[in-house]
């Protein structure tokens, strides 16, 4: 084992801040991006929705 | 095939951070700071890969005049122009504590600027235009004259003397660098490709249903969602 504590770990031996700013960073950002995505995805289904209705008039 | 992928990346970037965090030891030289390796270089690799996949995409929709090629290229971008930005972010964090300076402008870290610079452009370039075909086209020839700088960013640090070190993996010999911290990379890698197709296919399919409203398949398909 790598990591004697819980606070070895975030600790990073000495570089906690080098290393997890660069894992959070990273993982927000494709958290972000899916969230954008799914976003995108619904509005774009209730247009194709919304046509649908109107030429099926 | 994005539930797919996507459950590929999600298994992948697991195993990755485990390899990264529990498997690989602590590093000679660098201590614990070279963990950002694991984001960093693949992240860099895809910053590449997905430009010239752009690039291809756009290069194939402007000969032959298809309308999905150029709807690929923009579906590529934005990840592109994320995993761009998470290297050269990632770089910072990780050039601090080694080389002592969060920036320098050395040839490998202007040309990847340069790099997401030409994705915005691109971006921005296609937003701008209303007409989505002319769009495709003017992207695409950005896209294209802005392929040179992939192999500058490859090589910049063989051609010139730079801050960034050199390659410690290449197809023609053994990397230089532990198995464990090697595989651990590599898994990444692969996470992060899954992931990037995963969004790029979910990203074809809005475009697709964005354009193509008014065609009878949209209809169709909401109808059948209905």
């Amino acid at each position: 084992m790598i990591w004697n504590s819980w606070d070895d770990f975030v600790a990073m031996g000495g570089y906690g801040l080098y290393v997890w700013g660069s894992y959070f960073v990273t993982f927000a950002l494709l958290a972000v991006e899916l969230v954008v995505l799914g976003q995108r995805k619904r509005r774009a289904a209730q247009i194709a929705v919304l046509q649908a209705s109107r030429t099926a008039d | 095939m994005v539930p797919w992928f996507g459950a590929g990346a999600a298994i992948l970037v697991a195993w990755g951070l485990y390899i990264a965090f529990f498997l690989a030891p602590t590093d000679a030289t660098q201590g614990d700071a070279y963990r950002v390796i694991f984001i960093h270089v693949p992240a860099a690799w895809m910053s590449m890969f997905l430009y010239l996949i752009m690039a291809f995409w756009a290069g194939i929709g402007l000969v032959f005049n298809t309308r999905l090629s150029g709807m690929m290229a923009s579906a590529v971008a934005p990840t592109g122009a994320m995993f761009t930005f998470i290297a050269l972010w990632t770089g910072s964090l990780w050039g601090k504590p080694t080389w002592g300076t969060w920036w320098v402008w050395d040839a490998r870290l202007t040309s990847e600027l340069i790099l997401l610079f030409l994705y915005f452009g691109f971006m921005a370039l296609q937003a701008a235009i209303d007409d989505p075909r002319r769009a495709d086209k003017a992207g695409a020839v950005l896209a294209l004259v802005g392929a040179v700088n992939i192999p500058i960013i490859y090589f910049s640090v063989k051609w010139w003397n730079t801050l960034h070190q050199g390659a410690s993996v290449s197809l023609t010999r053994a990397p230089s660098m532990a198995a464990i911290m090697f595989t651990g990379m590599i898994v990444m890698v692969f996470g992060f490709w899954c992931y990037s197709i995963a969004t790029s296919l979910a990203r074809v399919r809005c475009i697709m249903l964005e354009r193509e409203r008014r065609a009878d398949w949209v209809s169709q398909y909401a109808g059948a969602a209905n």
